[in-house]
């Protein structure tokens, strides 16, 4: 049996491969599973965005865009299946949406040359270029978003957070542990009180945690979350009566399907985010009419301009924009993944570039740089509005205390590097 | 007509109790043999190893190690990953700590760290039966995963609580780490799976065996007869984990690379492993290997057929593919309890008669 199957396989991808005259861009999705909610939108968003520039503009320097969808489920096993089956059509950058997936490929994706983006997600010190060659996280990481959530604290407080208590509640996972150690150095630094509040997939229960909550009184609650454990956070906040503006999340924590169970009890509850919200961009108009009109939306296509619509579609504009680097860097129009590098190594996004794609102010103008694969790392705030149903920017991108990020940056990429022997990359 | 004892006369007692009694049986097992260790290398390239064979060789050696406990012992087990994150974790914490040494001693001693951990949980096999010790072994489970998250020395202290293989060789050649050679790590996990199988096939027609099956089929006559319940329960538990832990430091060191202990080992891959030897065959070597096949290869199958041929939505087939397998698994329960393993042994009698069935 095994034999048959072997051959029906080999046969399987001989066909499923096509002449390679196109841009290929494997989205490693999960529509399925418990953070679903979270990956259908995003997965939509990222393969719109494509079907749009290829109806539009003629695909990037004239050559179509192929999106690869692979569904994970969230699942590390199924990621590594997915990554073995898509890399050999001449993928060109992978975006896993999930931090144990890239964990698993930061090495395989750097012996096998091919870059990864992971767009607020994943490890962040791979922000360090210098060391992590072929990874990616720009424009900003999880120790941005923690830096990010405090200085807005410090803002909000008259720049001074002495004596206040902080609650983090995260996600049990290499992803919910990411902020500690940053927030752990500012709580130092500014004189706050940190206590740690662990959630374990897939966080359906939190009495025990709330009701912690609820005993100590901390003056603000800091969440990462993911899937299901964010609506049931907010719906516990609510029950007892935390005010929602004291409660931020992670941009993992910000998106529709968060608060709307929570209904009228969800309103003021902010989120940390590195992109626009909301539809209202020339860009809509275009994949309305490139996209939907002509019956190509991606999944059911009811989820344009969500938050996480947004995130899918903004990744995809990076991607392209960095494809379209490579082009001019390596004069053809037909890349391979390790021009695709050097084109995201090169990357440069302006206000001026964006308007011209139809997203004024969708995120920060920045660079990449060989040193700096993570971007400046501006963080604004969102607020959820339960009345009008949407989120509002409430504070516009800042900067965030890197002289806090940077050493945790360098130690941590120092470490990988020696127990890797991984010589430097920028030279 | 060719599958038949006649003609093969035994003169000894070892040539007469052998796995293989049929001439023909044993030969197809030779010729398996020869082309997993000497034709599968030289074809394989990485998606064939990491998306099926590794899987595969790894999850049988774990089905192996469940099934000596609960098809041949008769304890019921829900602990089989909280064992693997055992054996993943000390595998981990011996690249480590001692660099210089061999993957395969690293493997080893991974294994024998989870045996003394299996003992430790299999306590209480000796009071508590069944369902009772289930719920025990569902304990170890939640217990170890929550001791991985928990304890920052197991995961070096590491910012994300992530482990990560580093790079380590046996005889000069990479097997973990990313610049590894696809045939590479299949023979390492190809040798494991062998000594696994050859090792429990041995034990379990042997006194040791005998007694774990006097015991699973009543323990109290057992007990009558002669046999020690504590020694042989333990030593159930001893090698079950023993295997399973190399199963978990395989998995970790050469299949993923990196690991976090809730998303891999938690409950639902104690629910896998318990589903590829009930599938398979509870108290069967072959059944083990069987029961990891099908639930390894059926949803890439699956996967190819629906989103590589026909062209479904990714979410569709994932869906159907929860569908499908678990309408196999209630197929598989009412037509033959036995399992895959049986369908073979009816097969083989029906060969053996065949053509002339009277």
């Amino acid at each position: 049996m095994k034999y048959k199957l072997g051959t029906a396989a080999v046969a399987a991808l001989m066909a499923a491969s096509p002449v390679m005259a196109d841009l290929v861009f494997p989205s490693l999705s999960y529509r399925t599973g418990p953070y679903a909610a979270g990956g259908i939108p995003f997965a939509d968003g990222y393969a719109d965005y494509f079907s749009m520039i290829n109806a539009r503009d003629g695909g990037i320097g004239g050559v179509a865009a192929r999106v690869l969808e692979c569904e994970t489920g969230y699942n590390t096993e199924k990621g590594v299946e997915c990554y073995e089956s898509t890399k050999g059509e001449g993928a060109l950058v992978y975006q896993p949406l999930s931090t144990g997936i890239t964990y698993q490929l930061i090495p395989k994706t750097t012996a096998d040359n091919i870059p990864m983006h992971t767009m607020g997600y994943g490890r962040t010190s791979a922000a360090n270029g210098d060391v992590f060659s072929h990874t990616f996280n720009y424009p900003a990481n999880y120790w941005n978003g923690a830096s990010g959530a405090i200085s807005y604290l410090l803002n909000e407080n008259g720049g001074d957070l002495k004596g206040k208590k902080i609650a983090l509640v995260y996600h049990n996972s290499a992803y919910g542990k990411e902020p500690i150690r940053t927030l752990e150095e500012l709580a130092a630094k500014h004189g706050f009180e940190l206590s740690l509040l662990p959630v374990d997939h897939p966080g359906q229960e939190q009495k025990s945690q709330w009701l912690q909550i609820r005993r100590d009184r901390p003056d603000n609650v800091i969440m990462y979350g993911w899937g299901v454990m964010n609506q049931v956070a907010i719906q516990e906040a609510a029950n007892i009566r935390f005010p929602m503006e004291n409660f931020i999340g992670i941009w993992w924590s910000g998106s529709e399907n968060d608060v709307l169970p929570a209904g009228a009890a969800a309103n003021g509850y902010k989120a940390l985010t590195f992109h626009a919200v909301g539809d209202d961009f020339p860009v809509f108009a275009d994949i309305q009419k490139h996209v939907v009109d002509a019956g190509n939306a991606a999944g059911a296509g009811d989820q344009i301009g969500t938050v996480l619509y947004n995130r899918g579609l903004y990744a995809a504009m990076l991607a392209a924009e960095a494809a379209r680097t490579a082009q001019g860097i390596h004069g053809t129009a037909d890349i391979t993944p390790a021009m695709m590098r050097d084109g995201m190594e090169a990357l440069e996004i302006t206000e001026a570039r964006m308007t011209e794609l139809g997203m004024p102010n969708f995120g920060p103008s920045f660079n990449v740089s060989c040193a700096n694969h993570g971007g400046p790392g501006l963080i604004g705030v969102t607020q959820w509005d339960a009345g009008a149903s949407e989120w509002k920017l409430i504070s516009n991108f800042a900067a965030t205390d890197m002289d806090v990020i940077q050493p945790l940056i360098d130690a941590d990429s120092g470490s990988y590097a020696t127990e890797n022997n991984i010589a430097s990359n920028c030279k | 007509m060719f599958y038949r004892e006649a003609g093969d006369f035994n003169t000894s007692y070892p040539e007469d109790s052998q796995t293989f009694p049929i001439k023909f049986d044993r030969w197809r097992y030779y010729a398996v043999l020869f082309v997993a260790i000497f034709v599968i290398p030289f074809l394989i390239n990485d998606y064939w190893v990491n998306s099926i064979f590794l899987p595969f060789l790894i999850y049988s050696i774990a089905a192996i190690g469940l099934n000596i406990l609960v098809g041949y012992c008769g304890q019921v087990s829900l602990g089989t990953g909280g064992f693997m994150a055992v054996g993943a974790y000390a595998c981990y914490k011996l690249m480590t700590s001692f660099p210089d040494l061999s993957m395969v001693v690293h493997v080893l001693l991974a294994g024998g760290i989870t045996a003394g951990v299996g003992v430790l949980f299999g306590l209480p096999s000796l009071r508590i039966k069944g369902f009772y010790l289930a719920v025990a072994t569902l304990a170890a489970q939640f217990f170890l995963v929550w001791l991985f998250n928990r304890v920052p020395w197991f995961y070096n202290y590491s910012a994300s609580g992530q482990i990560s293989a580093p790079e380590r060789t046996f005889l000069g050649v990479n097997i973990t780490g990313s610049n590894t050679d696809a045939w590479a790590t299949y023979l390492f996990c190809l040798f494991f799976v062998i000594l696994s199988a050859y090792i429990a096939r041995n034990l379990t027609r042997g006194s040791v065996g005998r007694k774990w099956m006097a015991i699973r089929d009543m323990d109290i006559a057992a007990e009558i007869i002669g046999v020690n319940p504590l020694r042989a329960k333990l030593t159930a538990f001893a090698v079950s984990s023993f295997f399973v832990g190399i199963s978990g430091a395989l998995f970790f060191s050469v299949y993923l690379g990196a690991v976090e202990v809730g998303e891999a080992f938690g409950i639902t891959k104690s629910f896998l492993v318990l589903f590829m030897i009930i599938i398979g065959g509870l108290g069967s070597i072959f059944g083990s290997f069987a029961g990891a096949a099908f639930l390894v290869l059926l949803p890439v199958a699956l996967k190819i057929i629906g989103v590589d041929w026909l062209g479904w939505p990714t979410d569709i087939v994932a869906h159907l593919q929860l569908v499908v397998v678990g309408a196999l698994i209630i197929i598989f329960l009412i037509a033959e309890p036995h399992g895959l393993a049986q369908l073979w042994r009816v097969a083989k009698e029906k060969l053996r008669l065949w053509p002339f069935p009277h």
